[in-house]
C-alpha cells in the first residue's frame, strides 16, 4: 500500500511539473546518447591497440647444429618462465619461407644455395609490458655477476631478439592511447553525472517549499524522499529508453550497412548492443535516482 | 459580531490555570515549558533571551509583540527547527533538545501548525492537502476517507474538496491549513499570525474555528498582531520584547 502511495505521488509530481521533468529527461537522453556512441568507439580503439600490442614477441635463435632433443629441452625451459603465454618453433625451412614472404621472391635467387637461417623459438607474452622480465629469465645472472644464457644452444651473439625499437615504440604509443581514452571516458562520465545531477537539482529546487511543508507536517525524511527517488528513476528511464532507441536506430540505419562493406566497423570486440543498452539504461536510472535522493539532503536537514 | 461576543463570554468563564509562569523547575502538568531559554542566531542576533514560561493543558495563549521580538523564534523552537543556545524546551514534559533527529517528525505529528502564508502544497487539491497529514502518519485509506471530509465540513469547505489552493481565497486557504493542522487532533496547535493576511470578518471566522479546537482540549499558542482578536478573546497574553518576556497576564488584552 505504501509503495502504491509513493508511486502515485511520483506520478502526480511528474504530471504537475511536466516542464522541469522533461528537461531532466532530455538531459539524461543526450548524455546517455553521447556515452552510447563513445563507449563502443573506446572499446573498438582499445581492442585495436591490444591487437597491436599482442604482436610483440621475443625471438630466441638457436645454433644450427643443435639436436632435436636439445631444442625440445630448450622449449620446455622457456615454457616454464613466468609471463610466457605461448611459444612457437620456427625451423630452418620455415625461417627461409618467412623471410621470402617478407622481402619478396627475387632476393633469394641471389643467395648461395647453402645459405641457412637459424631455427628459432618465437615467444608470446601474457602482457607485453613484461618483456624485460622474460628476457632476463632467458639469461639469468650467474655467480660472477654476468648474465649467462639459460641454455648453451642459444646463439651467443644476438641470440635473444625482441626488435627493441619497435617494441618500445608500440608499448609507449599504445600506452598513451589507452591513457588518453581512459581519461576522456572518465571525464565524459563525470560530466554526464554532474549534468544530470544538476538538472535534477534545479527541478527539485523549484519544489523546496513543498519539501519544507511536508517536513512541518511531520513527514519523515524517507517519506519525503521516496517519491522523488522514484521520480528520478522514471525520468532516467524515460531519457534512457529514448537514447537507447536512437542508438538502435542509428545502428540499424547507419552502422550495420557500413559494417557489411567495411571490416573496420565490425571490429571483433565492439561491445554487444544488448549489453550496451542495458548498461546505459540502468546507469541513467541509477544516476537520476541517486541524484534526486542526494539533492534532497540539503532540504531535509532541518 | 454576535458570534464573537458569545465566544468572548465563554472565554471569560474559562478560568485560567493556576501555576507560576516564570519558574524554571519542571512542571509535569505543562504542555509546553521553557526553562531559561536563550537563542542566539549565527551572526549574533538574539532571538530569545533567558525566557521561561509554562503553558498548561488546554490553555489558549496569545504571543504578542513587535516584529523581531522573538515570536517566530519561539514557534521554530517548538517545532525543533531551531535548538536553543542555552536552556531547555520541554514539550509534554520531555526535553525536545535531547530528541534524536529521527524522532523530530514524530514530535511534529503531535502539533498542528498554521502559518500566515498558509503553506499549502500547491500541487494538491484541498482534499489531498489535508489527507497528506494523515498519510504522513500512516493513516489507513478508510480512516482518511472518513476524517478528511469530516474536518473539511467543520471548517466549512465541503464544497471545495477538489479545488487547488490557488483557486481559493486567503480565508479559505487558511481554513484548509487549519483543517490540515487539526485533522489528527493534536494536543498542541501553533498558529503564527493566522489572521495576518486576512480581513477582519474573515479573521473572525478563523478565530471561531480556533475557539472550537481549543474547546476540544487542544492547547493553543497563537502569535498575533491582531489587536481586535486578542482584545476580544481575553485570553492569556505573553508579550515579548527584544527576546524577553515583558508581560504574562491572564485574560488580558493586546495592550496593558
Amino acid at each position: 500500500m505504501r509503495l502504491g502511495f509513493f508511486l502515485r505521488e511520483s506520478w502526480r509530481a511528474l504530471r504537475r511539473n511536466a516542464a522541469p521533468s522533461l528537461a531532466a529527461a532530455a538531459t539524461v537522453l543526450i548524455t546517455t546518447l553521447v556515452l552510447g556512441v563513445f563507449i563502443p568507439v573506446v572499446r573498438a580503439a582499445t581492442s585495436k591497440t591490444n591487437e597491436v600490442r599482442n604482436k610483440i614477441e621475443i625471438e630466441v635463435f638457436i645454433e644450427p647444429d643443435a639436436s632435436k632433443a636439445e631444442i625440445e629441452e630448450l622449449g620446455n625451459q622457456i615454457r616454464e618462465i613466468d609471463h610466457v603465454k605461448s611459444i612457437q618453433f620456427v625451423s630452418k625451412d620455415q625461417a627461409k619461407q618467412l623471410l621470402q614472404k617478407r622481402v619478396g621472391e627475387d632476393i633469394l635467387e641471389n643467395v648461395p644455395p647453402n645459405f641457412a637461417l637459424p631455427p628459432s623459438y618465437r615467444i608470446k607474452l601474457d602482457n607485453p609490458a613484461n618483456i624485460d622480465q622474460v628476457k632476463a629469465a632467458l639469461q639469468p645472472v650467474g655467480a660472477d655477476g654476468k648474465p649467462h644464457l639459460v641454455n648453451p644452444i642459444i646463439q651467443r651473439n644476438n641470440g635473444i631478439k625482441d626488435r627493441e625499437d619497435e617494441t618500445a615504440k608500440i608499448l609507449s604509443a599504445t600506452r598513451t592511447i589507452k591513457i588518453v581514452l581512459a581519461t576522456l571516458a572518465g571525464l565524459l562520465i563525470l560530466a554526464s553525472i554532474l549534468l544530470v545531477a544538476n538538472t535534477i537539482r534545479l527541478s527539485i529546487f523549484a519544489r523546496r517549499r513543498e519539501v519544507e511543508v511536508m517536513r512541518l507536517v511531520g513527514a519523515t525524511n524517507w517519506f519525503v524522499r521516496w517519491p522523488f527517488v522514484i521520480e528520478g528513476l522514471l525520468v532516467g528511464f524515460l531519457g534512457g529508453v529514448g537514447a537507447v532507441f536512437l542508438l538502435w536506430f542509428a545502428k540499424v540505419t547507419i552502422v550495420d550497412p557500413l559494417s557489411d562493406s567495411l571490416a573496420l566497423v565490425a571490429a571483433p570486440e565492439t561491445i554487444n548492443f544488448r549489453v550496451l543498452a542495458v548498461v546505459l539504461l540502468v546507469a541513467a536510472m541509477v544516476v537520476s535516482a541517486i541524484g534526486s535522493g542526494i539533492t534532497l539532503r540539503r532540504f531535509l536537514r532541518i | 459580531m454576535a458570534a464573537t461576543d458569545e465566544i468572548a463570554d465563554q472565554a471569560a468563564q474559562n478560568v485560567p490555570q493556576a501555576g507560576a509562569a516564570l519558574v524554571p523547575e519542571p512542571d509535569p502538568s505543562a504542555v509546553v515549558q521553557l526553562q531559561d531559554v536563550t537563542v542566539v542566531y549565527p551572526g549574533g542576533n538574539v532571538g530569545l533571551d533567558g525566557v521561561s514560561m509554562s503553558i498548561g493543558r488546554g490553555e489558549w495563549v496569545f504571543l504578542v509583540g513587535p516584529t523581531g521580538c522573538g515570536k517566530s523564534t519561539f514557534m521554530r523552537l517548538l517545532l525543533r527547527e531551531l535548538e536553543p543556545s542555552r536552556g531547555r524546551v520541554l514539550v509534554a514534559g520531555r526535553d525536545i533538545g535531547e530528541l534524536p533527529r529521527k524522532r523530530v517528525p514524530k514530535l511534529r505529528r503531535n502539533m498542528g501548525v498554521v502559518f500566515q502564508d498558509y503553506k499549502l502544497l500547491p500541487n494538491r487539491t484541498v482534499y489531498d492537502n489535508v489527507a497528506y497529514a494523515l498519510q504522513v502518519i500512516g493513516g489507513s485509506k478508510d480512516n482518511i476517507r472518513r476524517k478528511v471530509p469530516e474536518i473539511l465540513r467543520l471548517v466549512g469547505l465541503s464544497t471545495k474538496l477538489h479545488s487547488y489552493p490557488d483557486e481559493l481565497s486567503g480565508g479559505e486557504q487558511q481554513r484548509v491549513s487549519l483543517a490540515r493542522a487539526f485533522v489528527n487532533h493534536p494536543p498542541l496547535l501553533l498558529a503564527d499570525e493566522p489572521t495576518g493576511n486576512l480581513d477582519p470578518n474573515t479573521s473572525i471566522g478563523i478565530m471561531q474555528l480556533l475557539y472550537r479546537m481549543n474547546q476540544t482540549g487542544t492547547t493553543l499558542i497563537v502569535a498575533s498582531h491582531d489587536h481586535d482578536m486578542v482584545d476580544r478573546m481575553r485570553r492569556r497574553v505573553i508579550e515579548l520584547e527584544e527576546g524577553r518576556v515583558v508581560r504574562d497576564e491572564r485574560a488580558a488584552g493586546y495592550r496593558v
